[in-house]
């Protein structure tokens, strides 16, 4: 949009913070229609990616196309700037297949400025954010370092690792707010002020490497998919050069260093308290934990095209520089490394997301959200797909619109907002496909049938992406149709070379499909017209052949957990005057305030008797 | 706030000691308004007893349990008091004075399971303890009260939160350090378990029998001498004998103690080609009843002149008892002893006159019972439900174990494994297993 001047207007939503929850967030807000004011330190370092330049992943990558079929942009930018494309579990079953990219950070970053500079309704602001408008309970607003107020009905906040961010290199502790970078402590004593419940926790990140200085040729190459799959659903290939990553391990020398010097470390140091992820352990973590293996593996991941930093993804470390540079050239292939930027671990605080609702509303202060790590997670589709319902439901309520809520058997963001505001975090959060108990209905491949629509309705999704959704479930409705009217007798199917069992029974195509023996191409040989479908129709039809009879099940299961998701709760429930409850039990349910008797039953510790009662009194009030 | 209840602990009638017990918020306040100060917890305190008006009710012992260490989870109290129905009956008239309502059949153990002091297995096993009639079935309700169903169902269940992190691990993190082979290493613990809880789920069968009781036909020719039998085993004229064949329409079922187990003695129609349309009735009863006991007695007459044909029910390890041997004159003690013993039967001969007969034949039935019911521990499951159950975990293992490459429905399948062993507990699906066993049976006390 035009530059305006930003003071002085009523904004509808005001988003604080140009990172991954951030940019989701001002671009899903716009899209609703909402009029939106995003407000960063530095509009250069918008979409940029801090920490391992890749996108996707387990889980992750399934947010991704959640975040694309909900009209989001973190997947279209990552098909602009991925230089490697690969889809992990390829061998496996469609429901644990994760598509995932390297990135080239400049790319990115560029693509992303680009988007926000061209989405309508969008205005994007350079300001440090001091402090809050508060009036009569709700946030109104936003107050910069110099004195300007912005006000608006609601305000996402996505400030990342901001609230007492604290760098550990070796000894040396830095303060993570550096000058103008962070927002400053009047927003973190904004916060603090409202007696939220905080936790800390901890992550590292690895040296950064000069490529130049790498012997690449003495390396394993872990290449690229032949045929690169694209993110988003509006992408049917990949122009971007695609490149291999290096593949080599730490040593028994490297353990030997790391092991003499543990005392370096933030945590074996003493001088770090956060809870760092189990998933992704620090190089020290890794050494002592795992004392029996001699080797981990890293994979040396090149962060543009035209970059020649390197990002050694594995070794995360919170160790002196000296130390660093000592164990990293007993790595094969880094005798002659040179580093650019050392690694280091960061601590900092974060809300506890108990403190949230499902749509990611501060319940102690009405028209203030959080998305990202503030919220205790980590990872950028983790960030990106928070911001995209915090962007969502700021512009909803600023439009007097109800919450958006997304379910735990609609998509992983339900599952990660559920997971997050029911159950809090012990460390930082990230989403693996074990968490989804609707898994196998849950794929990264229909993502847009699960939820373009939903978006539509919900007012995230725009023409294009409609149009395009539509078309294409028009073509799979009609595929589908025909589908269920192809049918073989067993001595038909016989005819045809297809091993069936003579049983008389007349089986339709997405039945014969389901025989391991069968393949869609054996099929179009005797339907020739399924031959023209395209290659997404196919494909949809041949997953759903596969997964047949688990589907029903879930979707059975599904029906199951909507009644209770169904049952919805007040908010402002007195758990005090609820019969048969434990005082224990009272208190958690007073700390997280379900909305849905399904999330009530979530609840670490709560017990079935409880939610017996629970209902029984729901039923009484409602009666 | 919950409301507080009390209700008589003890059947109501005359006897030395009733106690009534109160569960609630108000426990306190009440106890205090009619007894005065509260004893220390848990320990009995003579207390003289008031109602509202003043009026001295009785002399009673009174113990006192603050909540959460009561028996309910809340704060509960009991008084002992002199058993006479006058002084319950007072008692009980004050606590209704004093604002409290009479508790709803079960709604003390209620109490208890929602606030986490039993699982739904240790109050089923408070039912049955509360229901049991034979050394048996106490023996096998207090385990179940004691937590030993819920023991080993927790023990399984971590079996398979373990099993399905292997396979959890290898499909979510494919590019990590994770061994090649982790899904592989699942496959044994499963195959293991499957086994545990098949046999598991067999064994319940035994429990279904302690509670329910072992049942045993009597079956034969119309006038063989079924109904004397039963009337003799159970000691009294609980079936009509007369001369007159198909005297016994309807299956008459009458319990029996076996060596400290419940049996069930079932008198059945003479089985018999007729056109009476209430006797063809009684004799598809008959058979449909002998088809589902664990053992029959086939009654045949040793005075008759010839022997029916065995009945199709029968098999290897039932009875075959040569009723009226007194009478004997006939061919047909012989003959039927021939068939017996062709089809894997021991032959009894049997006079209803003899007490020796009488007691050779029980002693025969109870070790047929001891055989079946009695193993060296009771039996881990005790119901149908359990039983349902546990045969659903089972077969999802097996589907998960057949499951050799797509590992995400192998640990579709242990998922739903683990979800059908919790329900034994009750730790899922609220609305749907507790409503529905809150409705269809009074749990507990």
């Amino acid at each position: 949009m035009p530059p305006v001047n930003a003071r002085g207007k009523t904004w509808d939503v005001i988003v604080i913070g140009g990172g991954h929850a951030g940019c989701e967030a001002a671009a899903a807000s716009a899209r609703f229609g909402a009029r939106t004011l995003l407000l960063t330190h530095k509009l250069e370092t918008i979409g940029e990616m801090s920490c391992n330049p890749a996108i996707g992943g387990l889980g992750k990558g399934h947010l991704v196309r959640e975040i694309d079929a909900l009209d989001g942009i973190m997947g279209r930018m990552a098909d602009r700037s991925g230089i490697q494309f690969r889809m992990l579990n390829q061998s496996k079953g469609a429901a644990v297949r994760g598509p995932r990219a390297q990135i080239d950070r400049r790319l990115y970053r560029e693509a992303m400025q680009a988007e926000l500079a061209a989405t309508p309704s969008l205005w994007i602001v350079a300001a440090a954010v001091e402090d809050l408008i508060v009036e009569d309970g709700r946030v109104a607003g936003a107050v910069d370092a110099a004195g300007e107020h912005y006000r608006a009905a609601a305000v996402v906040l996505t400030t990342g690792t901001f609230l007492k961010g604290v760098i550990h290199q070796g000894e040396v502790r830095t303060p993570a707010g550096r000058v103008g970078e962070a927002p400053s402590i009047g927003l973190s004593d904004r916060l603090y002020a409202l007696g939220l419940q905080m936790g800390r926790l901890k992550t590292g990140t690895p040296a950064r490497l000069d490529g130049k200085t790498i012997a690449w040729d003495r390396l394993d190459m872990q290449a690229a998919d032949d045929t690169p799959t694209p993110f988003s659903f509006l992408n049917d290939r990949i122009d971007v050069p695609q490149i291999a990553c290096g593949v080599t391990a730490t040593t028994a020398e490297t353990h030997r260093i790391i092991a003499e010097r543990l005392s370096e470390s933030a945590v074996y140091g003493g001088r770090a308290t956060g809870i760092g992820p189990r998933y992704c352990p620090s190089i020290e973590d890794k050494v002592v934990r795992f004392a029996d293996k001699t080797s981990h593996q890293i994979f040396l991941e090149p962060e543009g095209l035209d970059d020649d930093t390197v990002y050694p993804n594995g070794i995360s470390t919170s160790v002196s520089a000296e130390t660093q540079s000592l164990f990293l050239r007993t790595i094969p292939g880094l005798e002659a490394v040179a580093v650019k930027r050392f690694g280091y671990a960061i601590e900092y605080d974060y809300v506890d997301p108990r403190e949230l609702t499902p749509a990611l509303e501060v319940k102690r202060l009405p028209g203030l959200y959080l998305a990202g790590q503030i919220n205790g997670t980590t990872g950028y589709e983790e960030a990106g797909a928070q911001g995209l319902v915090a962007g969502l439901n700021a512009a909803r309520a600023a439009g007097d619109s109800a919450p958006a809520y997304f379910g735990r058997d609609e998509a992983y963001i339900g599952v990660m907002i559920d997971d997050l505001v029911t159950r809090g975090v012990t460390e930082p959060y990230r989403m693996f496909t074990s968490r989804a108990e609707f898994r196998l209905s849950l794929r990264a491949d229909n993502a847009d049938q699960r939820l373009t629509a939903r978006g539509q309705a919900l007012g995230v999704v725009g023409g294009v992406r409609a149009a395009a959704y539509d078309a294409k479930a028009g073509e799979l409705a009609t595929a589908r149709a025909t589908a269920a009217n192809l049918r073989l007798t067993p001595q038909e199917a016989a005819r045809a070379g297809l091993p069936v069992k003579a049983d008389g029974v007349r089986r339709d195509l997405s039945q014969l499909l389901a025989y391991p023996t069968i393949g869609f191409d054996d099929l179009a040989k005797i339907w020739p017209q399924i031959g023209d479908w395209s290659a997404p129709v196919r494909e949809q039809i041949e997953i759903d052949a596969g997964y047949a009879g688990y589907l029903d099940r879930q979707a059975a299961d599904a029906a199951a957990f909507r009644r209770d998701e169904n049952l919805t709760l007040d908010p402002a429930l007195d758990y005090a005057a609820i019969g048969g409850l434990s005082n224990e039990v009272r208190q958690k349910l007073a700390a997280v305030r379900p909305v849905t008797l399904g999330q009530a039953a979530r609840i670490e510790g709560v017990t079935p008797g409880a939610l017996t009662a629970l209902l029984a009194h729901v039923r009484r009030r409602a009666a | 706030m919950t409301d507080t209840i009390f209700a008589p602990a003890t059947a109501a009638g005359r006897a030395a000691v009733a106690v009534v017990r109160i569960s609630g918020p108000n426990t306190r306040a009440v106890v205090e308004a009619m007894a005065g100060r509260l004893p220390e917890p848990r320990l009995a305190s003579l207390r003289a007893l008031r109602a509202g008006s003043g009026e001295l009710i009785d002399q009673a012992l009174l113990l006192w349990f603050p909540g959460p260490g009561s028996y309910t989870g809340e704060d509960a109290a009991e008084f002992h008091l002199h058993g006479g129905p006058a002084v319950v009956g007072a008692c009980l008239e004050a606590l209704i004075g004093q604002g409290i309502r009479l508790a709803e059949p079960g709604e003390f153990t209620r109490r208890a399971f929602e606030n986490g002091k039993l699982d739904l297995a240790q109050a089923e096993g408070v039912a049955d303890l509360i229901e049991a009639e034979t050394a048996a079935q106490r023996r096998q309700a207090i385990e179940q009260v004691g937590g030993r169903l819920s023991q080993v169902q927790a023990r399984w269940s971590d079996a398979l939160i373990q099993a399905l992190a292997m396979f959890e691990a290898a499909v979510d993190f494919p590019d990590e350090e994770v061994p090649e082979d982790v899904a592989a290493r699942a496959r044994p613990v499963l195959a293991a378990l499957i086994a545990e809880i098949e046999s598991a789920a067999a064994d319940a069968e035994r429990g279904e029998r302690v509670r329910s009781g072992f049942r045993i036909a009597l079956i034969g020719a119309p006038n063989a001498g079924k109904s004397t039998l039963l009337n003799t085993l159970v000691e009294r004229e609980a079936a009509i004998v007369t001369a007159t064949p198909g005297t016994t329409r309807d299956v008459i079922e009458v319990p029996l103690l076996l060596a400290g187990y419940k049996a069930l003695l079932a008198d059945t129609a003479g089985l018999r080609d007729t056109g009476d349309e209430i006797e063809a009735e009684g004799v598809r009863r008959a058979e449909a009843w002998a088809a589902e006991a664990d053992l029959r007695l086939w009654v045949v007459d040793g005075a008759a002149q010839d022997v029916s044909r065995p009945p199709e029910t029968l098999r290897a390890g039932d009875l075959c008892v040569l009723a009226k041997r007194d009478l004997r004159t006939g061919a047909a003690g012989a003959e039927g002893a021939r068939a017996a013993e062709r089809l894997g039967l021991s032959v009894i001969e049997f006079t209803a006159r003899s007490p020796n007969d009488v007691a050779w034949l029980r002693e025969t039935l109870a070790e047929k019972v001891v055989d079946a019911l009695a193993g060296a521990e009771p039996p881990t499951a005790t119901r149908l439900r359990h039983r349902s159950l546990l045969q659903e975990a089972a077969g999802r293992l097996r589907a998960a174990l057949s499951e050799q490459d797509a590992l995400e429905l192998a640990a579709e399948d242990v998922r739903l494994a683990a979800r059908a062993l919790d329900q034994i507990t009750g730790r899922v699906d609220p609305e749907a297993v507790l409503g529905r066993i809150f409705a269809t049976f009074c749990i507990g006390k």
